[in-house]
């Protein structure tokens, strides 16, 4: 083919010299590509470098006082209900506790940048933010306790169901925040995944649907280093998990999850954003589960000690403690009393878990469907008699 | 028992397409209802691949009637969101094997969501899957995932085989407060009966078969794509001197035994047709229901005439894979030889 000499038009319509034989679409005198851009200038939605950080930088004299106390005495509450909901595995009281200690700053932050009329979406490791956002902690707990699937009213204090399955319910915060909008009412969502879910399909779904729709939803990856034994490096080969956001068009923050003003900075700001009509948000908090995935895991046979050890110094309670005590907002006596506060939570907690819960066997078949079908009206009858001649003639089976 | 109209409405009816009832269902439940939201790939712009959305977004707005991304688990999955906030969506899969990707939306918690709830928080949402074969589609196009969808405790699982149906069951599946698998059935989207859209003719509610054909010597319970086939067969049949009843399950959950029972306890003698695959389908589940409440009264084994138990074939095998007439006839004789031996 002849190489052409005359200077050919790009598709932006400038005019420019052929390329020497590198571009040979260029070479040619043949049809020229359509006009093409890129739709998002990628560069304001790249997250930074480093997490974000509020306590120990300069932000932090910026920091709103009371609001640092407030967050401070919901991080302890959180720190004890982790505790004691740890214990109570032990006791048999609770089936299995995903423990979210060291990750408490997240949970806190979750629930504290959300108005009243505004959702949470959590997922089984996150009833720390469900507590912390007004739901009664044994309602909380009934999916772990295993008596009931929710314990709670999700329309009460507009929290979506506790999610098993990993990212599922990001979709439906996308789903909801769409249809708040629809309809013409100020409301967030803000749903909560880890660092494994980000591997699930329902999470791309979920962030292409929401950056499309541009859906006033925040969601907030806690990135706390494994998904049950599986580290981050075999998890993702994105540079952040906040840069997955790019890709969708939406903006990717990274932030330090231990540092709650920092957590609650960059919510509060994606909060803000999606309710301005600014669109979705990806959040990346960069924590570490400092205990095992639940009770039943062994984390020491993926794990070092030293790496446990360097995130249990970075305690988001102590880290806050600190900035406190040094700012002269907090003293032994104020420390004292938010961990008496605490105690008591706990104790009440414990008394309530220990009662055994009354359950109804008939409920097994009650919100199946909206009515019975006539096929489960005949094994309510069936599991009726079952328990009906328990209860009326013991020692009726031996005899038989 | 028919739900053929025959009032003077139907005598002013003109012939329309299951296609068209299916559309005007969805226009009349969006009008009288504006918390009803149509979403799915195409259903906007295009109307549907098979036009069932077509005109609703013109007619509604992007907002009432929306082409989501390429993405079956989202579409769901946000319909479940939506469903949360109070509307009533009817999402569309464009093929059976399409909505695969969404099978855990579905089952983890479109069927679950009030159970999981305590019943909290319902989900009144209908997903519309056009399902089954015999329209020369290529591999993925012609699944039937009926059995898939009726082990699902929470879905109901409903299949229209006429026009009346389709515009009844489809407005009655977006009124439940419970989430339905609407399945229709591809290849009588193009059936045509008298109908008019002015006055459509009432229909059983769902949960409740319909006998298509009275007869005396044999039931044949059936639905969807295959009533055709069994009323035909039926047809044929009589040559032979058998006096088919011909049951339309309408409903695969709730299941009517009422209706099927009644029916088999009369005739003596049973076969059960569709096209899904035969093991681990839909026909054994109603075969062993049958034999249970009617064993007494059956003088043959209750029969299954189904799809072979293989993917569903390239387009130019699948005759041999769908049962038609003469299979069911086969049956039919079946049933006979095993009254005599």
């Amino acid at each position: 083919m002849k190489k052409s000499s005359t200077p050919v038009r790009d598709p932006a319509g400038k005019t420019r010299a052929p390329s020497g034989g590198a571009d040979r679409a260029s070479d040619a005198a043949g049809p020229v590509a359509p006009a093409w851009r890129v739709r998002t200038d990628p560069t304001p939605l790249l997250p930074d470098e480093r997490p974000f950080r509020v306590l120990g930088t300069r932000a932090e004299a910026a920091a709103d006082p009371a609001l640092l106390l407030r967050l401070y005495a919901e991080l302890v509450r959180g720190r004890r209900f982790n505790t004691q909901a740890t214990a109570l595995t032990r006791q048999g009281r609770l089936a299995v506790y995903p423990s979210s200690t060291g990750q408490e700053a997240c949970e806190v932050a979750a629930a504290a940048v959300l108005a009243e009329r505004d959702w949470l979406f959590p997922s089984y490791r996150d009833s720390l933010a469900v507590v912390a956002r007004g739901v009664d902690p044994v309602e909380a707990l009934t999916l772990l306790r295993g008596d009931r699937h929710t314990g709670y009213d999700p329309y009460r204090h507009r929290v979506a169901p506790l999610s098993t399955p990993l990212a599922t319910q990001l979709p439906h915060a996308v789903g909801l925040a769409h249809a708040a909008r629809l309809k013409g009412d100020d409301v967030v969502a803000l749903a909560l995944v880890g660092d494994g879910g980000t591997s699930e399909g329902d999470f791309h779904e979920a962030m292409n649907f929401a950056a499309v729709w541009q859906a006033p939803v925040v969601f907030l990856v806690q990135n706390n280093g494994f998904a049950i034994s599986v580290p981050l490096s075999k998890q993702s080969a994105a540079p952040t998990l906040a840069h997955k956001a790019v890709g969708y068009g939406m903006p990717g923050r990274l932030v330090d999850g231990n540092d709650v003003a920092a957590v609650h900075t960059v919510l509060t700001e994606a909060v803000d954003r999606a309710r301005g009509g600014g669109g979705p948000t990806l959040v990346e908090a960069v924590t570490y589960r400092v205990e095992a995935h639940t009770n039943a895991d062994d984390a020491t046979r993926y794990r070092d000690d030293d790496e446990v050890a360097a995130w249990r110094a970075y305690d988001p309670v102590r880290l806050l403690e600190g900035a406190l005590r040094g700012r002269g907002l907090l003293d032994d006596d104020e420390v004292a009393r938010v961990a008496r506060d605490a105690e008591e939570m706990a104790a009440r907690l414990r008394e309530r878990m220990n009662a055994e819960p009354v359950l109804d066997p008939m409920d097994l078949f009650g919100q199946v469907y909206a009515e019975r079908t006539s096929q489960l009206e005949e094994q309510a009858a069936r599991l009726r008699a079952e328990l009906d001649a328990a209860a009326g003639a013991p020692g009726q089976e031996e005899a038989r | 028992m028919t739900t053929l109209a025959t009032g003077p409405a139907a005598r002013a009816a003109k012939p329309a397409t299951m296609a068209q009832a299916l559309q005007r269902a969805l226009r009349d439940a969006m009008a009288e209802d504006p918390s009803v939201h149509v979403l799915g790939e195409d259903v906007g712009t295009l109307g549907g691949v098979f036009r069932v959305t077509d005109g609703l977004a013109a007619e509604f707005g992007d907002d009432r009637c929306t082409d989501t991304p390429l993405a079956e688990a989202g579409i769901l999955g946000t319909a479940v969101g939506m469903a949360m906030y109070g509307l009533r969506p009817v999402v569309e899969m464009q093929f059976d094997a399409f909505a695969y990707p969404s099978f855990e939306q579905l089952v983890s918690h479109v069927a679950k969501m009030r159970n999981r709830t305590g019943g909290a928080m319902p989900m009144p949402l209908t997903v519309r899957i056009p399902y089954g074969g015999g329209i020369g589609g290529v591999e993925h196009h012609s699944d039937s995932s009926e059995a898939y969808y009726m082990a699902t405790p929470g879905l109901h699982v409903v299949t229209p085989a006429t026009v009346e149906d389709a515009y009844g069951l489809l407005r009655a599946s977006i009124a439940s407060d419970d989430p339905v698998v609407f399945l229709e059935p591809k290849r009588l989207y193009w059936s045509k009966s008298p109908w008019s859209p002015e006055a459509p003719a009432a229909v059983e509610p769902v949960g409740r078969a319909v006998v298509r054909r009275p007869g005396s010597s044999a039931t044949l319970i059936t639905y969807g794509p295959s009533l055709p086939v069994c009323l035909e067969a039926a047809e044929a049949a009589r040559a032979e001197g058998w006096d088919l009843e011909v049951v339309d399950l309408r409903s695969l959950v709730p299941f009517d035994d009422e209706t099927v029972v009644r029916s088999v306890r009369r005739t003596g003698r049973a076969v059960v047709v569709h096209e899904s695959t035969g093991f681990g389908g839909p026909g054994g589940e109603i075969a062993a229901r049958v034999t249970e409440r009617c064993f007494h009264h059956l003088e043959a084994p209750v029969l299954r005439v189904a799809g072979f138990d293989i993917p569903y074939p390239p387009p130019m095998q699948e005759r041999h894979h769908l049962p038609g007439v003469d299979r069911v006839l086969d049956a039919v004789a079946r049933l006979q030889w095993e009254a005599e031996n």
